[in-house]
């Protein structure tokens, strides 16, 4: 039984990683209504930047602190110069856009890092907390940071005058430049939020799964599943989502079918909750007008 | 007696031989190679998910250049031109044709992976290319009855494997022994190893078997199913990356088995570091080269020596990465072939100096390996050590074993 | 001349003009692969392959609007069979054309049949799943005596028939020349006909198209199952020049390749599907050429450059282009 809870345990670490990247993509959803792609490079490349930062003797909350910051930026810039020439482009073509910057981020951090993988250090103590051993310390303060994340959000977005501007410009452009909202600002702000979110997920993946430029590689398709999982425009869902899918696949792996297909039947899972509940557990069932 | 009779049947003498001494140092040419320039082609995967071996091709590159600043191999140059084929069968065949057809290299060195070298096994050794120190333990390339031209370079997976197994059964013959491989040609050539060896014994001694892709985040779950099966011993067939995780997790859920690691993934600085270096003690495995972050051999004056060069020739790398040795000493081992062809670089006689190589010891190689072929031994190197992890160090212990 | 002759006349230089470039195409494409080396003519031949599987996609993404991530399943599938037919019980390199085009109809219709409940995001997941399940169902251990496993499956190229004077490589361009001529002629009376119309229907209004009666339901699993054929027998095609299959050729990447080079070539046109093949075979190289050592970073700013210069794909930009040029040269 206490293997059960020890796969339990490391699912909820892994199904931490994915609620973080899942939470990101919901982000950039909300306001853009497009999924990036490249959120998982982007993240990796934050915790490059931050890596950097500590290798040179910096301490790490400093280094957190300025990498959250620059990743903002970075974000911002990234939609303004990058996005906004394809705004009204077809969405497919944004999306080979973002193909076109994850290949980039990959690139350059295989070229500038090389592949040798590097520890991140964790901020969260090492000895087990009260001799609890189902979670590490460090996972038990990464879920910990996510949920923190995710609070902060929805209550951004909730009460704030600007994140109701931001889902606004997101849902009804045209009718959010009609009451004064600058549209393309808030695309850009939500892109930064969207990157600072990935850059605290990549610090916190870091030290579990070891810095290399493929860390994230993997993690995308879980996230993106865990975020639809939950319904792609509810942040809530997406967190809990991505928890789902941690423990599920491995469980899946360990009592059902093996290593070798626990994806494929996670995957299968999903999309067959999905053919049952079309828009997520909970997300919001679209009505259109005829 | 009159020298003046002997002048003219002197002149004649020398004269003759002044005329045949070109023909004594003549030079037989393959294609891609000049007075100036022997060219040859390498596919690795520079991309992809593979893209962490791509440092091999990186090292020997390096090599290279540096061997061409000493001026070359007998006042040639080499050439390496290495492709990217991104671990991609299809794009190794594109890439290979090219090489072969369009750029007309010598021969192809050094390219890694099994499946990608498989792709054009048939071809290169239906065109007569040497396919020459592949960066693969696979078995199947030490074939010269079938594949003359294809050659691989280190000790095979399954000979590696089979060395664990002969340990586990001398040392802890009653054994619950539990695996992680990675779910492709290599992590499954060295389950064969593991299996052959272990002979009758292996289905009542090994009660689990657990794999992982690359793409996935962590092992952290498989490593769960291992301690939960009871296994007491612990064979960890698994690339770098998820070797530290392995290393890590089994340590921090309070699972200590007897650990037996690959030797792809045993470097202290590169691993067992970020694992956490007391997490590691006790752990086993085999070594041929020298591990350039082990304490050991810090004064040995070729270590000295591979760290400087790795200074110059490739300053943002970290010789503590065991690619950079390897690659380093695969290059040394094709100059050597190099430089016995002399003049004569044709295809044909590539294949045959690098299948008469005779004792031959290479500075990062472990004192006593050596590299040996003949015309029916095509595998290189063939003898690997054991050692075990201290918490700081690899100690090497017992006799070199293999051929 | 009155008004009616001249119409008539500027059409009939119109359509001689046409008539004219068809024939030059004609006779370029069979002269090629005797004016370049094999190994171009190998590559042109990928480019043909890479070019039915992307017509596969248009048709669903483009024309029908279902997108799909992970069509490379459709290609691995159609590879396998042809393998496992060629390698296991010697069937004729031709004959395992319409074998792979079977299965991967049937396999399509399948998978288009849940997917209907599926739209835009969550359609594009169940198709990334697909494509990422692939590898490992193809390394899946109680397969491996079919499948071949990691170790993947060797095929022997096909030798020209009737001892014709042409070499493998050009025999194999001929070859999967006819096929996609012939895939692309179907295409085209399919898309350019009723079906077509009421799949662009059913892509831009779902609910109109059910009530003028379009059968939506059959209409949408139907283009899977025909857009899966298309690209499996590309794979099949594929195999066959490669002469190899392995799991990992076959992964996202490959899927994700394809939704590219559909986008970038033009994703609602038939002739997209050449450039966009074209795109994934020399593209990478020219990469690797600019940049030795990050060549996908090159790569990807080529993808970026071509959707800033031609969001609508090269056909787009080619047919403005020549609208302008026209326009320009009738004055």
């Amino acid at each position: 039984m206490n293997i059960f809870w020890e796969q339990v345990g490391s699912g909820l670490v892994t199904g931490g990683i994915y609620a973080s990247v899942a939470l990101a993509l919901v982000m950039i959803y909300q306001a853009t209504h497009q999924v990036n792609f490249a959120q998982g490079e982007m993240a990796m490349f934050s915790t490059y930047i931050a890596w950097s930062m500590i290798h040179a003797g910096l301490p790490y909350w400093v280094a957190f602190v300025l990498t959250v910051l620059i990743s903002f930026v970075g974000g911002v810039v990234i939609e303004r110069v990058i996005i906004r020439p394809v705004e009204n482009a077809p969405v497919l073509s944004v999306v080979v856009v973002f193909i076109g910057l994850l290949v980039i981020f990959n690139s350059l951090a295989g070229w500038i890092y090389t592949y040798t993988i590097k520890s991140f250090p964790s901020p969260f103590p090492s000895q087990p907390l009260f001799g609890f051993r189902y979670v590490s310390p460090h996972g038990i303060g990464a879920i910990g940071v996510t949920l923190v994340v995710l609070v902060l959000l929805y209550a951004f977005f909730r009460f704030t005058p600007l994140g109701l501007a931001m889902r606004a410009a997101a849902q009804n452009p045209a009718s959010a430049r009609l009451v004064g909202i600058r549209v393309g600002w808030m695309l850009a702000l939500g892109w930064g939020l969207a990157a600072a979110v990935g850059a605290v997920a990549g610090m916190m993946v870091a030290p579990i799964v070891y810095l290399d430029p493929n860390m994230m590689s993997g993690v995308l398709l879980y996230a993106f599943a865990a975020a639809l999982l939950g319904g792609i425009d509810s942040p809530g869902g997406a967190v809990l989502g991505g928890f789902i899918v941690g423990v599920l696949e491995n469980l899946v792996g360990a009592y059902v079918i093996g290593n070798d297909l626990k994806l494929s039947l996670a995957l299968v899972l999903i999309v067959g909750v999905l053919i049952v509940k079309p828009a997520g557990l909970f997300g919001k069932t679209l009505v259109t007008r005829v | 007696m009159s020298y003046k009779k002997l002048l003219t049947p002197a002149a004649v003498a020398i004269g003759l031989a002044l005329s045949a001494a070109p023909a004594l140092a003549a030079k037989h040419y393959g294609p891609g190679v000049t007075d100036t320039e022997i060219k040859i082609g390498q596919t690795m995967p520079y991309s992809g998910p593979a893209s962490a071996y791509g440092q091999i091709g990186k090292a020997e590159a390096a090599y290279f250049k540096m061997i061409n600043e000493e001026g070359g191999i007998n006042g040639r140059k080499i050439d390496l031109k290495s492709m990217d084929d991104g671990y991609s069968p299809p794009k190794t065949v594109e890439q290979t044709r090219k090489l072969v057809e369009q750029d007309n290299v010598l021969f192809m060195f050094g390219s890694l992976g099994t499946p990608t070298n498989v792709s054009v096994h048939k071809y290169l050794n239906a065109k007569k290319v040497p396919q020459l120190f592949l960066a693969t333990g696979a078995t199947m390339w030490g074939d010269p009855k079938h594949f003359p031209w294809t050659m691989g370079w280190q000790p095979s997976y399954q000979q590696e494997a089979r060395i664990y197994a002969a340990d586990i059964l001398k040392n802890h013959p009653h054994a619950k022994i539990g695996v992680l491989y990675q779910n492709d040609d290599y992590g499954k050539d060295y389950l064969k190893g593991l299996v052959d060896g272990l002979g009758a014994k292996a289905k009542t001694m090994i009660v689990k078997e657990v794999s992982y892709e690359t793409s996935e985040p962590t092992v952290d779950s498989q490593i769960v199913s291992l301690k939960g099966s009871g296994a007491d011993v612990f064979v960890n067939i698994t690339t770098p990356k998820f070797a530290a995780q392995a290393i890590r997790q089994a340590y921090d859920i309070g699972w200590h088995p007897i650990q037996y690691l690959n030797n792809v993934s045993n470097s202290t600085g590169a691993v067992l570091k970020p694992a956490g270096l007391e997490k590691a003690k006790g752990v086993i495995s085999t070594a041929y080269i020298k591990d350039a972050s082990d304490k050991e051999w810090d004064n040995d004056p070729d270590m000295v020596h591979f760290k400087e060069w790795m200074k110059k020739y490739m300053p943002n790398d970290d010789p503590a990465n065991n690619f950079n040795p390897y690659g380093y000493t695969v290059a040394q081992t094709l100059v050597h072939v190099l430089k016995a062809c002399g003049n004569d670089l044709t295809r044909a006689n590539i294949m045959k100096q690098a299948a008469h190589i005779k004792n031959l010891e290479l500075p990062m190689l472990l004192p006593g390996i050596k590299i040996n072929t003949s015309p029916s031994d095509y595998y290189p190197l063939g003898q690997l050590q054991l050692e075990r992890f201290d918490g700081q160090n690899w100690a090497l212990y017992g006799p070199i074993m293999g051929k | 001349m009155d008004a009616n002759t001249t119409a008539i006349a500027t059409r009939a230089r119109f359509l001689n003009a046409r008539l004219a470039g068809w024939v030059a195409l004609a006779v370029l494409s069979c002269a090629l692969p005797f004016v370049i080396s094999s190994y171009h003519t190998f590559q042109v031949t990928m480019v043909l392959v890479y070019a039915i599987a992307l017509l596969g996609l248009n048709m669903l993404t483009g024309y029908n609007g279902q997108i799909s991530l992970g069509h490379g399943a459709f290609y691995a599938l159609g590879a396998y069979t042809a393998a496992i037919l060629m390698n296991s019980l010697n069937v004729p390199y031709w004959a395992t054309l319409p074998a792979s085009a079977g299965v991967c109809l049937v396999a399509g219709f399948l998978f288009g049949l849940p997917a209907l409940r599926l739209e835009g995001l969550y359609l594009a997941l169940a198709t990334f799943a697909l494509g990422v399940t692939m590898p490992p169902l193809l390394k899946y251990k109680a397969l491996d005596a079919v499948t071949g496993g990691v170790q993947g499956i060797v095929i022997i190229k096909p030798d020209p028939p009737f001892g014709l004077p042409v070499n493998q490589d050009q025999w194999l361009y001929f070859f999967t020349l006819v096929i996609a001529i012939v895939l692309f002629l179907l295409a085209r009376n399919l898309l350019h006909g009723r079906v077509g119309r009421a799949l662009i229907a059913i892509r831009d209004q779902p609910i109109a198209a059910e009530a003028m009666g379009v059968n939506s339901a059959i209409y949408k699993s139907l283009t899977f199952g025909v857009s899966a054929m298309y690209t499996g027998i590309a794979g099949a095609l594929g195999a066959i020049a490669v002469q190899f299959v392995a799991p990992d050729s076959f992964d996202i990447f490959l899927s994700i390749s394809f939704l590219v080079g559909s986008v970038i070539g033009g994703i609602s046109s038939i002739a997209g599907a050449v450039f966009g093949g074209a795109f994934i075979v020399f593209i990478p190289n020219i990469a690797s050429q600019i940049s030795k050592a990050a060549p996908w970073a090159i790569y990807g700013v080529f993808l970026i450059g071509f959707m800033y210069l031609m969001p609508g794909g090269v056909v787009a930009f080619l047919r403005i282009a020549l609208a302008w040029a026209t326009r320009r040269f009738r004055k």
